[in-house]
């Protein structure tokens, strides 16, 4: 009663520093430079917050705040444009998406699934801030019962998604995503400095690959190449036919999955430390579990778009509990949100376990603004979404060059590396046979996001828990197993009996059609070296740095005797056994008029030029004779296009203030920017 | 401010070349500060804060904007740093502690030399060790009574500032045992507030910001400060926190704690290099004299503004904010580790946590 006598009257005080004309003009700029940013694929929040940065400095601390609020809300909305039109995860908080909206748009329904997807965001993002406006007043205590013993099981919890998302063949499934968990592990282990699989003579390597460059490899890259081969648009119907309408219906036939998908996002975001990635994937794993009829997941079934997309608005405002009571940034947009704050007017609100007493109002402002945020970007969406879609009906090789430059220089903003380009052609060369082959990629890409959380808290967790088992076993049991644990391995467990179940049902790739032998069983040894590789490698680091190589060995253990019985399996069964699934055999990239080599040589070609001439000048290039070779477009064209392209990325660079990657050319001479 | 920092203030405004001539003009311009983190960290909030104010006061206003260049451990940027040579003023480079120490200690992927860059502007902060209240109830200004009990803390690794408090607690016989792989001092602080730990650090805004909450809520208890440097280089009480001891109060208090000898002077040296003299901005190497002074008068119009005391209280503290000459003062303290300090100190991480540090 108490809580609420204090909550009551900071309401009612956020509500009137909120309605104001100036903070909600301030508050649609927000949104609509976060639309701006959003709408191209890994670029993100983090790009457009530090945009913001230099104007934070003695702002008025509402208004500040309703301007990046603004920015940082709508982009789980618009992300969802790169995914659903052009199967690229805009963000991480839009990976499950891709699976039934990207399908859902090659069939002509671009519109529908993006309005479903708008209003769910719509919807968790009101959840999520319904729910914050009480949890916030009692998560404390709530957020610190989370001890490590309980994040590693949610971390397992997520990881047992994979169990869902296998695929057909199960064994393919978990060897992916031990695939993906070793390719986590590259780099300079976190917790004793040892190296796996680099050396210090290829500085890149030590920090290991960022999300970024995998998402975009093992999704956007396979999902373009294979689109440009078949030289034709993305809708397989000319005229769309289901519109934005039919997807708000949608939504109001699965509300209920809407709401427990929202909550599954505010409480997953909430924790801190899993910076709510896995989140998309967890209430894809709801979707599937709660759905009788599950033949149509990966197809383009709307309740696979509904549930990620009411998740990951939801996380948002989840993240903002570990922020504003403990300081402590959810992801990396949140981190800068906190610096921001402290610059922000005299510089007197600071983020932390003072916030809520001292800054109630404020505290209530931030989560509304955060609503209110989402109302205004969802209703911009979905107005535009109709335009937009019609991208989708445009003749997809006039989009892909455009989309290799978007993701080249996307890539390379997440380490300002040339590296940074071989790294997305090497992971999408493995995207690109995973998806051949029928190996389960989101597998792979809950392997590699979950790679490192899995070291840590299980590395952590180990160490405290040993120390409480010297004291007594007691202490030490009480600590491993608490309610909480023990919650949530009942959960993980029905979750993969039930996922099992239910996975051979799920096609991620389609029917993929099955031929000879010869080129899956190559890929397996492909995999199965890498695997051996990683392990003779995690073998050699000594054994007082035991933290460092116990993840990789066990994982690739799990890993190889994975592959060792998918090479039984491949030995006994005939060829036509879906574990040879092949789809260069049959199908729509069988009989495209394109080969795979000749089209990858094409993005080949443009980071090989970067490497000599730098990126604007290898763009030039590219854009110039992709148009006119590859599109066979008449000069005009072609030059009309080319200007725009790189005229588009200069304009996007400079107002980001951003760098392109430089090459040989650029170490002889100084030039003038953009050729920089 | 305590008459301290006054003191060494005043020392510092007499050592500055006030009557630089500014004829450097960068109206137009676009001066990038380069900071070798990521968005995220205490630096890119240290550098967003320090921008404007530079942008205000160099002649001409030019743009100041922060880039970021992660990577290694700041070696990246670091690296990258030391090869340009444009110095015309409009980049700057901003280091800090994590920037430093594998620097000190030979990291096989240090390629920079900071004796060749021109430092303009450091500023440091402090740091405050605390103790779970039933260890606290037995600290005595002493460690004499917390030698039996185990200590957890959760670190961000034996090579990193950490390496400060680590080193303390074992010349004080405690016996503390790391949980590495941590992300930053505040997920530390979240373990010691779920019970994981039972012993923590944070620098002074962390502390302030968050932990000082706890001690006030009977939840924590505040062990001691590393202190701070007067102008003869002694620890001294932190102006921050003057009811605190200091690490050298409560070493001199504990049965077997030197504060003389090798121990104590490695130490010493990377308190030094880690907090008093945490971040340093330079120019690059090869700037003209002109283009140094321009920036060594701006920042000292910038730390000289009415509001500044009350607007960086955040981001600097209550610590000087040192310009031209005693930047450059800072800066030789911060890097001029004697070699038996760096022997010692790599020794220790050799025996204690198995780091091998070639070189």
């Amino acid at each position: 009663m108490e809580m609420i006598a204090t909550a009551l009257p900071a309401l009612g005080q956020a509500w009137a520093l909120i309605l104001q004309p100036m903070v909600l003009g301030y508050l649609v700029l927000g949104v609509v430079m976060g639309l701006a940013v959003g709408v191209f694929p890994g670029l993100g929040g983090i790009a457009g917050l530090s945009l913001l940065l230099p104007f934070m400095f003695g702002m008025d601390p509402v208004l500040g705040l309703a301007l990046m609020i603004g920015m940082v809300a709508v982009v789980p909305t618009s992300d969802t444009f790169a995914s659903v039109l052009m199967g690229i995860p805009g963000s991480s908080a839009s990976q499950a998406t891709v699976l039934d909206g990207f399908p859902m748009a090659k069939r002509g329904e671009a519109a529908r699934a993006l309005s479903a997807a708008f209003t769910s965001s719509l919807f968790g993002g009101l959840v999520g801030a319904a729910f914050l406006t009480l949890f916030i007043l009692v998560a404390r205590p709530i957020v610190l019962a989370f001890g490590l013993p309980e994040m590693l099981m949610i971390t397992v919890f997520g990881l047992s998604m994979v169990a869902i998302l296998a695929g057909r063949v199960a064994l393919k499934g978990v060897a992916a995503a031990g695939l993906g968990l070793l390719i986590g592990t590259i780099g300079e282990a976190d917790a004793g400095g040892s190296l796996r699989m680099s050396t210090y003579d290829i500085p890149y390597l030590i920090d290991g690959l960022q999300l970024v460059i995998v998402g975009l490899g093992i999704f956007a890259i396979p999902e373009i190449v294979s689109l440009l081969r078949q030289d034709r648009a993305i809708s397989q119907d000319a005229n769309l036919g289901a519109g934005w309408a039919d997807g708000v219906r949608d939504w109001f036939a699965n509300k209920w999955l809407s709401v427990r998908c929202s909550i599954i996002g505010v409480v997953v975001g909430v924790i801190p430390g899993l910076g709510g990635s896995v989140v998309d994937w967890i209430a894809y794993g709801h979707t599937v579990q709660s759905t009788r009829d599950t033949s149509e997941f990966g197809l383009g079934n709307v309740r696979g778009v509904i549930g990620p997309e009411s998740s990951n608005n939801a996380k948002e405002g989840g993240g903002l509990v570990p922020t504003l009571l403990f300081g402590i940034p959810g992801s990396g947009s949140m981190a800068i949100f906190i610096g921001a704050i402290a610059l922000l007017g005299s510089g007197d609100i600071e983020v932390g376990p003072s916030m809520l007493r001292d800054n109630l109002d404020i505290t209530y402002s931030i989560v509304w603004l955060l609503a209110l945020a989402n109302v205004v970007g969802t209703l911009l969406c979905i107005a535009a979404s109709g335009g937009i879609a019609r991208l989708t009906t445009i003749r997809f090789t006039y989009l892909a060059p455009f989309l290799f430059m978007l993701i080249a220089f996307a890539a390379f903003q997440s380490g300002q590396n040339f590296e940074d380009l071989l790294a997305l052609f090497a992971i999408g060369l493995i995207g690109v046979f995973l998806r051949r082959f029928d190996w389960s990629r989101p597998a792979f890409l809950i392997g590699f996001v979950l790679s490192n959380p899995i070291e840590k808290f299980s590395n952590q967790a180990v160490q405290i828990a040993s120390f409480r088992f010297r004291k007594s076993f007691e202490e030490g049991m009480e600590y491993v197993f608490s309610p909480i644990v023990i919650v949530l391995i009942v959960i993980t467990v029905l979750s993969v009996v039930f996922g099992l179940r239910q996975a051979k049902a799920i096609a991620a790739e389609g029917e993929v059609p099955t031929g000879s032998k010869r080129a899956p069983v190559a890929f397996l040894l492909l995999i199965m070296g890498y695997v051996v590789a990683a392990l003779i490698n995690a073998n050699a680091i000594p054994d007082y740095n035991m933290t460092d190589k116990i993840v990789p060995l066990v994982v690739g253990g799990v890993t190889l005797a994975a592959c060792l019985m998918l090479m039984v399996q491949m030995m006994r069964r005939p060829e036509s056994d879906a574990v040879f699934a092949d789809k260069e055999m049959a199908g729509e990239d069988a009989d495209a008029p394109h080969g795979l080599w000749g089209t990858l040589a094409w993005f080949a070609g443009l980071i090989a030029a970067t490497w000599v001439v730098g990126f604007i000048l290898a763009l030039v290039g590219f854009l110039l004779a992709f148009f006119r070779i590859r599109a066979g477009c008449g000069w005009g064209k072609t030059l009309l296009l080319s200007a725009a392209g790189v005229g588009f990325m200069c304009l996007m660079a400079s107002a980001l203030n951003r760098d392109f990657p430089p090459g040989l050319l650029q170490d002889a001479f100084d030039l003038p920017w953009p050729l920089r | 401010m305590t008459k301290f920092t006054r003191a060494a203030l005043a020392a510092l405004l007499a050592a500055t070349p006030f009557a630089a001539t500014a004829e450097t003009d960068l109206s137009g311009e676009t001066v990038e500060w380069v900071i070798p983190f990521s968005e995220t960290g205490g630096s890119a909030k240290w550098a967003n804060f320090f921008a404007p104010l530079l942008s205000e006061a160099l002649p001409g206003q030019p743009t100041v904007v922060v880039k970021f260049m992660p990577g290694a451990g700041s070696t990246k940027g670091a690296n990258w740093f030391h090869e340009q040579e444009n110095g015309d003023g409009t980049l700057i480079f901003g280091s800090s502690g994590s920037t430093q120490f594998p620097y000190l200690l030979n990291d096989p992927r240090v390629r920079y030399e900071y004796n060749d860059w021109e430092p303009v502007m450091a500023t440091g902060t402090g740091g405050v060790a605390y103790l779970e209240p039933e260890a606290g109830a037995k600290f005595d200004g002493s460690a004499n009574a917390l030698q039996d009990i185990d200590f957890i803390y959760g670190s961000q690794g034996a090579t990193r500032l950490d390496l400060v408090p680590l080193l303390a607690w074992e010349m004080l016989g405690m016996n503390v045992e790391p949980v590495f792989g941590i992300k930053g001092r505040g997920d530390g602080r979240l373990m010691f507030e779920r019970g994981e730990a039972n012993i923590d650090y944070q620098t002074t805004s962390g502390y302030l910001g968050g932990s000082a909450d706890l001690v006030e809520q009977g939840q924590a208890v505040a062990m001691m400060t590393w202190g701070a440097l007067d102008e003869d280089g002694n620890i001294v009480r932190d102006p921050t926190f003057p009811d605190l001891p200091t690490f050298k109060e409560v070493c001199e208090a504990t049965e077997g704690c030197e504060t003389s000898g090798e121990a104590w002077d490695a130490w010493k040296a990377f308190f030094v290099a880690g907090f008093p003299v945490q971040k340093l901005a330079f120019l690059p190497k090869g700037t003209d004299q002109e283009v140094i002074d321009t920036y060594v008068a701006a920042f000292e119009t910038v730390r000289n503004r009415d509001d500044f005391e009350q607007i960086s209280s955040q981001t600097v503290g209550e610590y000087p904010v040192f310009v031209g000459e005693g930047a450059q003062r800072a800066l030789e303290q911060a890097t001029s580790v004697p070699q038996g300090a760096k022997d010692y100190v790599k020794t220790w991480l050799r025996d204690s946590y198995g780091v091998e540090l070639e070189g």
